[in-house]
């Protein structure tokens, strides 16, 4: 009797899985439910807007329709090795999935069958070195580029000295909350400040004991390395305290407006880093008129210009201008996997182009090649304003201290290397 | 007719106390382990494998293990998330410090560090029944996560606290890393479980079994008629833990390869095995199969119909999916708390008298 139902649903998949063969196929392993919807919604939501804007403005990309896949992980690694799987048969181009934990399960996946990973600041931060991690691209930014950012910043900010300042991360404890860590440890034996890691499990509601600490330990600044749920809590907790806003900067996965408008106007004055610049762009103009008013808009609409929702169009941007790339240095329009990989080695993002997109200055200048999957690790800071409702540029791109994060970049992709046997090279 | 005693002669003791004392029975037990082993394998593809069977075997591996504690023993357990965790843990450290041995042997060892594991957290069990020894496994379950956090010598010291399956090979064939073939994946979990099943399936009818089911049914009659009750909750304690350290293992290193320890192992995985010998049927090895299956294909069936088929949004359908679990538990605890081997057993009950019934 299980078998007969297994055979049916067997049946079901794949004649769900047979028609248009010839499409762009993009996934998109979206969360739209559990604790991390709140930042999984919009993104997704952007991510597939900005490909309907394609499909219905230019008839999708070098004139191939886009066919976006949605498959739902709840930010949960085994739905999303599920969502890998049921994808990755349609003839998916390139898996973006959200999810730092996702990513480190995908890589080793997604290298043996040889389908580009695109982790747009997040998911391994060593996967920059383009020769160990062939598959693998995390430009325009990564964590450690983050801290490194965030210290910048901080430096600036203390006229180029840190001696003697305690700062201290408040983290996700999980691989994505732990990347930056090594960094920091690096950075605050540079500068001289002391660092203070306070762990926050998931889902991160529990967060009482932790801004105890802070409050007796007073550091002069917090780190924030937070997504969903503890985004929220932490704000409310850090307004609780009174730490002071102007002290406590999140990164950029903590830095939307739903992270901060449940603390009202407790809440102004918090920081947070981006990496893409978010103002009234053309795009989203184009994005309302053809793609929302034609009645195709992914989720409810309602998230249009606001910071991940801008982010997830950046990254869908970002992912178009490689099949883009691949198409014209193959000469198809038809792509397979491995030339979109070839296209997004290529890539090259200049500020005329971007304003081409009506985009313009949405991230930094950068280009991509087989050693450097990186791309610029920029990053700028932004501030909360309560009473408008806006995140306000505090600063330009700032770009972070390579001669720290090469290092390490180098030092763990070569135990990663080790590890699983490969031969750092150019494919 | 077909499903009968009748005609079905024992001429010894040995006969007479067979596993399944019918021959339909056994017929059909051979053919579904002949398709298991000869068929399956051939056929299978990533989607398959990744998708269903591989954490289908797995997950009733650990239902196996927690029905033996729960059902058999009467022990309630919330802390199979963490078992499984020292499981996965203590396999990877053995992967890695020994690299030359076989996976099969550091899997088996898993099982057998997570028992002693399970027996020192089995100890409050003398002491406390009931919701009082739930939340001591409870505090098992947290604490073990937390251990795994905390202690970076547990994960080699690695900067994101992930741990990573390295490739190991089973008589040539890879059955871990990423260049597993599903077949590989399938077949090593398929014999794991086949094993698995079997012993439990002969402990829990021989006097270790009997010791248990008398602490569950009384154990105070139990004491009084001789059964040392010390000796009965511990086994149970360490031979569930044992199971449950061999699924941990095989869900790290052959089901997911990179494992992160709140993420995996925390306290959802504790109740999703609960529910699925809670809905297969407790104090059955058949139910630990059904739960298995049922929570690990209502997800996929969910999907494929709702997402695949009709064009649902995917949030509405994980909503979906959540919403009918939690019914059919319900469902089950008022309308048949022995779950799903009580309605198979029902319907061979009246399949035995078809088609007259009287």
């Amino acid at each position: 009797m299980k078998m007969k139902t297994l055979a049916a649903m067997a049946l079901g998949a794949t004649m769900a899985a047979a028609p248009a063969m010839a499409d762009l196929v993009i996934p998109d392993l979206s969360y739209r439910t559990g604790p991390y919807a709140a930042g999984g919604t919009p993104f997704s939501d952007g991510y597939q807007d900005y490909f309907n804007l394609l499909n219905a403005r230019d008839g999708g990309i070098g004139g191939e329709a886009v066919r976006i896949v949605e498959c739902e992980t709840g930010y949960n690694t085994e739905k999303g090795v599920e969502c890998y799987e049921s994808t990755k048969g349609e003839g998916a181009l390139i898996y973006q999935p959200l999810s730092t934990g996702i990513t480190y399960q995908l890589i080793p996946k997604a290298t043996a069958d040889e389908i580009p990973i695109h982790t747009m600041g997040y998911g391994r931060t060593s996967a920059a070195n383009g020769e160990v991690f062939n598959w693998v691209f995390n430009y325009p930014a990564n964590y450690w580029d983050a801290a490194s950012v965030a210290v910048n910043y901080l430096l600036d900010e203390n006229g180029g000295s840190l001696d003697g300042k305690k700062i201290a991360l408040v983290y996700h404890n999980s691989a994505y909350g732990k990347e930056p860590i090594r960094t920091l440890e690096a950075l605050s034996e540079m500068h001289g400040f002391t660092l203070s890691q306070l762990a926050v499990d998931h889902p991160g509601q529990e967060q009482k004991s932790q801004w105890l600490q802070i409050r007796r330990e007073r550091p002069d600044y917090v780190l924030m390395w937070g997504w969903g749920v503890m985004n929220q809590v932490a704000v409310q907790e850090a307004a609780n305290i009174n730490f002071p806003m102007e002290n406590f900067i999140g990164n950029w996965w903590a830095g939307a407006e739903h992270d901060v408008t449940p603390a009202g106007d407790a809440a102004n004055g918090y920081k947070s880093l981006n990496m893409n610049r978010v103002v009234d762009y053309p795009v989203l103009e184009e994005i309302k008129a053809q793609v929302h008013e034609a009645g195709n808009a992914a989720g409810d609409g309602s998230n249009v210009g606001k910071v991940l929702y801008v982010r997830g169009m950046y990254a869908a941007m970002l992912a178009a201008e490689a099949i883009a790339k691949a198409q014209e240095i193959h000469g198809v329009s038809d792509v397979t996997p491995a030339m979109v990989r070839d296209g997004m080695e290529a890539l090259e993002i200049t500020n005329a182009r971007m304003a081409e997109l009506g985009m313009e200055g949405i991230g930094p200048e950068f280009s991509v090649s087989c050693q450097d999957h990186g791309g610029a690790g920029q990053g700028l800071v932004q501030q909360w304003n309560a009473s408008a409702g806006t995140w306000e540029p505090l600063t330009d791109f700032i770009t972070p201290d390579d001669s720290v994060i090469a290092p390490l970049v180098a030092e763990d992709s070569a135990a990663f290397a080790a590890e699983s046997n490969i031969t750092p090279g150019c494919l | 007719m077909l499903y009968r005693e009748a005609g079905d002669f024992k001429t010894s003791y040995h006969a007479d106390n067979q596993t399944f004392p019918i021959k339909f029975d056994r017929i059909g037990f051979w053919i579904s382990l002949a398709i298991a082993f000869l068929v399956i394998p051939f056929v299978i593809n990533d989607y398959w494998a990744n998708a269903i069977f591989v954490p289908f075997l797995i997950y009733a591996i650990a239902a196996i293990g927690l029905n033996i504690l729960t059902g058999y023993c009467g022990q309630v357990s919330l802390g199979t998330g963490g078992f499984m965790a020292v499981g996965a843990y203590a396999c990877y450290k053995l992967m890695t410090a020994f690299p030359d041995v076989s996976i099969v042997i550091h899997i088996i060892l898993a099982g057998g560090i997570t028992a002693a594991v399970g027996a020192a957290f089995g100890l409050p069990s003398l002491r406390i029944k009931g919701f009082y020894l739930a939340v001591a496994t409870l505090a098992a379950q947290f604490f073990l996560v937390w251990l795994f956090n905390k202690v970076s010598w547990f994960y080699n010291y690695s900067a994101s606290g992930q741990i990573n399956a390295p490739e190991r090979f089973v008589v040539g064939v890879a059955v871990t890393g990423p260049n597993t073939a599903p077949w590989a994946q399938y077949m090593i979990c398929l014999v794991f479980l086949t094993v698995c099943a079997l012993i439990a399936r002969n402990l829990t009818r021989g006097t270790v079994g009997r010791s248990w089911m008398a602490i569950r049914d009384m154990d105070i009659a139990a004491e009084i008629i001789g059964v040392n009750p010390l000796k009965a909750k511990l086994t149970a304690f360490a031979v569930s833990s044992f199971f449950v350290g061999i699924s941990g293992a095989l869900f790290f290193s052959v089901y997911l390869g990179a494992v992160e320890v709140g993420e995996a192992f925390g306290i959802q995985k504790s109740f999703l095995v609960l529910f699925m010998i809670i809905i297969g049927g407790l104090g059955s090895i058949f139910g630990c199969f059904a739960g298995a299956a049922f929570l690990v294909l209502l997800p996929v069936a969910l999907k494929v119909l709702g997402v695949d088929v009709l064009g649902w949004p995917t949030d509405l359908v994980a909503h979906l999916n959540l919403v009918i679990v939690g019914a059919l538990i319900m469902f089950f605890l008022i309308k048949e708390p022995h779950g799903l081997a009580q309605l198979w057993r029902l319907a061979k009950e009246k399949l035995r008298l078809w088609p007259f019934p009287y």
